[in-house]
């Protein structure tokens, strides 16, 4: 199942605790969207630190992480 | 969008080694700013310079501490350089503004109850001032309490886009900031823009070095994320200690170029421009902790996101301004301790500030049950 977690215009660490409550919730699929690059890094640090896969798209408005175990 | 080479730096700032360097440029430019003659202690002090320039402003008249300091112009425009040239700018705003500058009040009063923000808790350490252990040990328990709220679903929403004009008005604000005080216009007689004769405020390194320094503060700040409320945050929150690296390292070498520069003088009575009540020290700090938390960024983190357009951390200094100019117009700030022949005075604040802080913490608390999603 994917999770869609839209964290666009929240700041830190709203971002990254929307994206650890979802990656907890056992969703195989997690989608995150931000809109700032600091949102991007912060995401990416803390699933990597987890040893998930990232993969980052750009968005028009931002980018979407692909979070995947 | 931006070359494969701007997204290698940006990879490279991102890494432990960017929030590392970060810390250190800034562990030996604050102690040679005091060298060149910033207050001691206080080659940055986020809290403090804002405080100054309150008073030359006028908004207080507290004669000792009235300058427009260089340092914060060159955080906010570094910080502007640094977006623009990473394609980070990006005007935005609307997240619970008039909370944002209530806080921003606060965090000011607290800060101002211990003399100092949570940089110059770090650099007070690095030189000596060992009630800084106190200050963090009452900025952590009041991030400690943030992070609580935050578990609840603490939030004060979503900021939106907006119109491009919107994102500049801090740097055209810190532009007219420089201007006042390379050009020191005096608009009426004897009034303002004040420029302490004597006290802190008396005591800056020459201009276009503060301006220098505060800008490749602020360029590397903006592009590390470097905060010093978040470093405590996430390492509470997430065990993430990536941001503490980087205000380790701060102190670290902080440390080292104070002892290279003879700037370290251990103990707790009679520090310069501090005071050692304990209990007022801490509970400040818990004040500051717990009012940069619920913002979202400590004093510094504020002006570099005011400088890559977020209006919400411009609402937030401009409330540590106004915070400010109660703090000394009402009395409110604390006094350092004093040595009267040979005896030391012990500062600290009086029964107002006492009922300030407590009225801060009330407020904190209010706000940190109230505004919240559900989770």
């Amino acid at each position: 199942m994917t999770q869609i977690v839209d964290a666009s215009g929240l700041s830190c660490p709203q971002p990254v605790l929307l994206t650890k409550r979802a990656l907890e919730a056992g969703d195989l699929l997690v989608e995150v969207i931000v809109d700032s690059v600091a949102s991007r890094e912060n995401v990416r640090r803390l699933a990597e630190s987890r040893g998930y896969r990232v993969k980052v798209d750009n968005r028009e408005d931002g980018f979407r992480l692909t979070i995947e175990e | 969008m931006p070359t494969n080479r701007s997204e290698n730096l940006t990879a490279f700032f991102a890494s432990r080694w960017g929030i590392i360097l970060a810390g250190a440029v800034i562990g030996v430019l604050a102690p040679l700013l005091q060298k060149l003659g910033n207050p001691p202690n206080m080659g940055v002090c986020v809290a403090c310079f804002e405080r100054d320039i309150a008073g030359a402003l006028g908004l207080h008249r507290a004669g000792v501490v009235q300058y427009i300091r260089p340092e914060l112009v060159g955080f906010v425009l570094g910080s502007l350089v640094a977006a623009l040239l990473f394609r980070e700018f990006r005007a935005r705003g609307g997240s619970a503004p008039l909370i944002r500058f209530l806080l921003g009040g606060f965090a000011m009063i607290g800060a101002l109850a211990f003399l100092g923000c949570p940089w110059r808790a770090l650099l007070r350490l690095a030189g000596g001032d060992l009630n800084a252990v106190i200050g963090l040990a009452g900025l952590s328990a009041g991030i400690w309490v943030g992070t609580l709220f935050l578990r609840r679903g603490y939030s004060l929403g979503r900021a939106f886009r907006t119109k491009a004009a919107a994102g500049w008005v801090m740097p055209f604000l810190m532009v007219g900031l420089l201007l006042l005080v390379i050009l020191r216009p005096q608009f009426s007689e004897g009034g303002a823009v004040f420029f302490s004769l004597k006290g802190p405020g008396a005591m800056h390194a020459p201009l276009l070095i503060s301006l220098g320094a505060g800008l490749l503060i602020g360029f590397l700040a903006q592009r590390t994320r470097f905060c010093t409320m978040g470093a405590f945050r996430d390492s509470i929150l997430i065990r993430d200690f990536h941001l503490l690296t980087g205000v380790i390292t701060l102190a670290v070498v902080a440390f080292i170029t104070n002892l290279l520069l003879g700037q370290v003088g251990f103990g707790v009575a009679a520090q310069p421009v501090a005071h050692s009540n304990y209990f007022w020290n801490f509970l400040g700090m818990v004040l500051s902790g717990l009012a940069f938390l619920l913002a979202g960024g400590c004093p510094g983190r504020q002006l570099f996101l005011s400088g890559e357009g977020d209006g919400d951390a411009g609402i937030f200094v401009l409330g540590m301004l106004t915070g400010a100019a109660f703090a000394h117009n009402f009395a409110l700030a604390a006094r350092p301790d004093k040595l009267v022949a040979g005896v030391v005075q012990v500062g600290g604040i009086n029964t107002a500030g006492m009922i300030a802080v407590l009225l801060g913490l009330v407020v904190c608390v209010v706000i940190g049950f109230t505004m919240r999603e559900r989770v």
